[in-house]
C-alpha cells in the first residue's frame, strides 16, 4: 500500500455495500424481513428465496469474521475496470462462510498475505483497505485477513467455532 | 420419452478454432454451409434460422440470427437471436428445438461464432457500477481465473486432489485434441509441461486454464418425420445407422439456494432460511412471517451443475449408465472433475481416481471430451455448446476419425453460462 498524502479523501469504492470504519468494518447486507434470509450486496427489490414473496431487503450488519471456504490469488494484473498497482503486486482472494448468515463472501486478502499462508477453514475478518487512488480520493474496499495475524483494528466480530 | 420429443440432427459443420482475426460472420457462415452441405439441404428450404448472440462483436452480435441470415442471403426464413453467456449456443439449440417440436418449422439452422480479445475475458466496456461482471473485476479484481481457481482448490482441500491430477485433465484432452483438425491446440503435452507453465491463479498453471479463440459451430435440426422423409430421398438412403437425434436439452437456472460462489457474482445465496439452519439464530425461518411466506423450501439436492445434468437426464429418460461418452465444459482442467461428479458419472469426491484409472480417456468406460475439450479449442463462447454438440453427433456417427469411441450411441454435453445458464444436451442414434 502507497502512502498517500493527508489531504486525500478517503471514500468507498462502492456506496451501501460496507461500512468503511478502520475500527469495525462490516459488510452490508441485507436480511429478508419475511424469511429471514441473508443477501450480499443487499437484495434491493425483493427477496431471492422463491418460496417467500416478501419485498427488498432490511439492511443489516453481517458478520465480521468468517472460515475460508477457498482461496486463491491474482498472479498477473486483471484488466480494467481493475485499477492496478504500478508495478503490479500480485494478491490474494478469500472466499469466506459466514456462519451465521450461511453466506460465502469474496474479498481481496490483505496485502502482504499470500495464498500459500491460507488454508480452507482458516479464520479470518473483515477489514478496510485501500483499493486504489488518484489525485484526490483513496479508494475504500472490504478486504479479508487472517485473525491470527497482528491487527490495527480491534475484533469486534462475534468468536466464530 | 419416447421419439415424439426429438428431434433429427441432418448436418454438422465448424470453423476450425483458432486466433484468425476476422469478423465472426466469416466464421459463422463457413460453419452454416459445412452444416448444410453435410445435411444435404440448401439454405433456401431452412425455415428457422436460430443464433447464438456475441457480446464482443458491436450491434451484427447482438442480433447474429439475422446477421447469419442476411451473409446466407436473405430468404425470408424466421429469425431467432438469443444470448445465455456460455450457455448461447444450448439456448440457440433449444429455441429451433421448440419451434420444431411446436410444429411451426421443420427444418432450422442453429449457428454461433465469435471474434474473441486476447487474454483474458474483461466486461463490456463503459462505467457500469450497477453490473455485477463489472463491479467484480473493480472491486475485486477477480477474473473468470479465479472462479475456476476457487473451485479447483477446494476439490483440493476436501477431496485430496493434487496439481497433478489436473494437469493430467490437461494431458488427457490434449491427447484427444491432437487428433482434431478443429482443434486450436493440437500438441500433446504432458503433466510435467502443464506443473512448468506458470501459475496463473493459484493452484492453476496457464495450461490448465481453457484460452479465448476464435470459432464457428452450426446444426441443421429437422423434425423426426421430415429427417426420415429426407433420409429416403437421399441417394444412398441414409447412413444405415439411424437418424442421430436430440433427446434433451436442459437450460436450467439454479434452485435456491445456490450455495456454490458463481460467476459473476460477490456471494453465494444464503443458506439460512431453509428448515436444517434453525438453529442459526434465525428466529424468522420457515415461520409464518405475516402471511407472506409459504412452507420453507427443501434444500435441493447437488449443486447447480448436478441440477443441470439431472434436467437432462429426466427429459431423455436416460441415467449416467446409458450414457457412451460426454463433453463437459473445462474451462479448467479441474472443473473437468467436477463435472464427472455432476453428471453421476462417478460419486462425490471420486472424479480424481475415475480419472487416475483412465476411465475417461479414449477407450476407457467414458471417454470425457473426446474432441480434446476446450483445453484444445479454447473459448469462442456462442460456439462452444454448439460445437460440444457437432462432436457428440459426430462420434455417435462413428465419424471422429483418429479419436472415435467405439460403439457409441449415447452422448451428454454438459455446460454453464454465467448469471446462472444451464446448459446439457442429449443426443442418441
Amino acid at each position: 500500500m502507497s502512502p498517500h498524502a493527508p489531504s486525500k479523501a478517503r471514500v468507498p469504492a462502492v456506496e451501501g455495500w460496507f461500512v468503511p470504519d478502520d475500527a469495525s468494518a462490516a459488510l452490508l447486507g441485507g436480511r429478508c424481513r419475511g424469511c429471514g434470509t441473508y443477501s450480499f450486496p443487499r437484495a434491493p427489490l425483493a427477496c431471492p428465496n422463491p418460496a417467500c414473496r416478501s419485498g427488498p431487503a432490511e439492511e443489516v450488519r453481517l458478520s465480521r469474521t468468517g472460515r475460508v471456504w477457498s482461496y486463491t490469488d491474482a498472479a498477473y494484473k486483471p484488466p480494467p475496470p481493475y485499477v492496478a498497482s504500478d508495478p503490479f503486486e500480485p494478491f490474494a482472494i478469500a472466499a469466506v462462510e459466514l456462519e451465521e448468515e450461511k453466506l460465502v463472501v469474496l474479498g481481496q486478502v490483505v496485502p502482504g498475505v499470500s495464498a500459500s499462508e491460507l488454508y480452507v477453514g482458516c479464520e479470518m475478518e473483515l477489514v478496510t483497505a485501500t483499493l486504489y487512488e488518484d489525485q484526490t480520493n483513496v479508494y475504500l474496499v472490504w478486504k479479508w485477513k487472517p485473525l491470527d495475524r497482528p491487527t490495527s483494528t480491534p475484533s469486534g466480530g462475534r468468536a466464530r467455532r | 420419452m419416447t421419439g415424439s420429443g426429438r428431434v433429427a440432427v441432418l448436418g454438422i459443420g465448424m470453423h476450425p478454432w483458432g486466433k484468425w482475426g476476422r469478423s465472426f460472420v466469416e466464421y459463422g457462415l463457413h460453419a452454416a454451409n459445412a452444416a448444410l452441405d453435410d445435411a444435404g439441404i440448401s439454405w433456401e428450404d431452412v425455415q428457422l434460422v436460430s443464433g447464438a448472440d456475441t457480446i464482443r462483436n458491436g450491434y451484427p452480435g447482438f442480433v447474429a440470427g439475422a446477421t447469419f441470415a442476411q451473409a446466407l442471403g436473405w430468404s425470408g426464413a424466421r429469425v431467432s437471436s438469443v444470448y445465455a453467456a456460455c450457455a448461447s449456443g444450448a439456448a440457440a439449440i433449444a429455441s429451433a428445438r421448440a419451434q420444431i417440436l411446436a410444429g411451426m418449422v421443420d427444418v432450422a439452422l442453429v449457428v454461433g461464432a465469435d471474434t474473441a480479445p486476447k487474454g483474458f475475458f474483461a466486461p463490456v466496456g463503459g462505467d457500469r457500477r450497477d453490473d455485477p461482471d463489472w463491479l467484480r473485476f473493480h472491486l475485486l479484481g477477480a477474473t473468470n481465473p479465479t472462479y475456476f481457481a476457487l473451485y479447483a482448490r477446494r476439490r483440493m482441500a476436501i477431496y485430496g486432489a493434487t496439481s497433478k491430477d489436473f494437469a493430467a485433465v490437461k494431458a488427457k484432452n490434449s491427447r484427444h485434441g491432437a487428433a482434431n483438425p478443429n482443434a486450436r491446440y493440437r500438441d500433446v503435452v504432458d503433466v510435467d509441461d502443464v506443473l512448468a507453465s506458470p501459475v496463473v491463479a493459484d493452484p492453476l498453471h496457464l495450461l490448465d486454464i481453457c484460452a479465448t479463440s476464435d470459432g464457428g459451430a452450426a446444426l441443421v435440426l429437422a423434425s423426426m418425420d421430415f429427417a426420415r422423409r429426407h433420409a429416403a430421398s437421399l441417394p444412398s438412403g441414409g447412413t444405415g445407422k439411424g437418424i442421430v437425434s436430440i433427446a434433451a436439452v436442459s437450460t436450467v437456472t439454479p434452485r435456491y439456494p445456490n450455495t456454490v460462489i458463481e460467476m459473476p457474482n460477490f456471494a453465494t445465496d444464503s443458506a439460512a432460511c431453509l428448515p436444517s439452519s434453525s438453529a442459526s439464530g434465525n428466529e424468522q425461518a420457515g415461520g409464518p412471517a405475516g402471511g407472506e411466506t409459504d412452507e420453507p423450501a427443501a434444500a435441493p439436492t447437488g449443486g447447480f451443475r448436478s441440477q443441470v445434468a439431472a434436467a437432462a437426464y429426466e427429459e431423455a429418460g436416460i441415467g449416467p449408465e446409458d450414457v457412451d461418452l460426454a463433453e463437459v465444459y473445462d474451462l479448467s482442467s479441474a472443473l473437468e472433475l467436477d463435472w464427472y461428479e455432476a453428471l453421476g458419472i462417478c460419486g462425490e469426491g471420486e472424479a480424481e481416481e475415475l480419472l487416475r484409472r483412465g476411465c475417461t480417456e479414449l477407450g476407457g468406460r467414458l471417454p470425457v471430451n473426446p474432441s480434446g475439450g476446450l483445453s484444445s479449442f479454447g473459448e469462442a463462447i456462442p460456439a462452444q455448446a454448439i460445437a460440444q454438440v457437432c462432436e457428440v453427433v459426430l462420434q455417435l456417427r462413428g465419424g471422429a476419425a483418429g479419436r472415435q469411441v467405439a460403439g457409441a450411441r449415447v452422448g451428454i454435453t454438459a455446460n454453464q453460462g454465467l448469471f446462472g445458464h444451464g446448459s446439457s444436451v442429449v443426443a442418441m442414434r
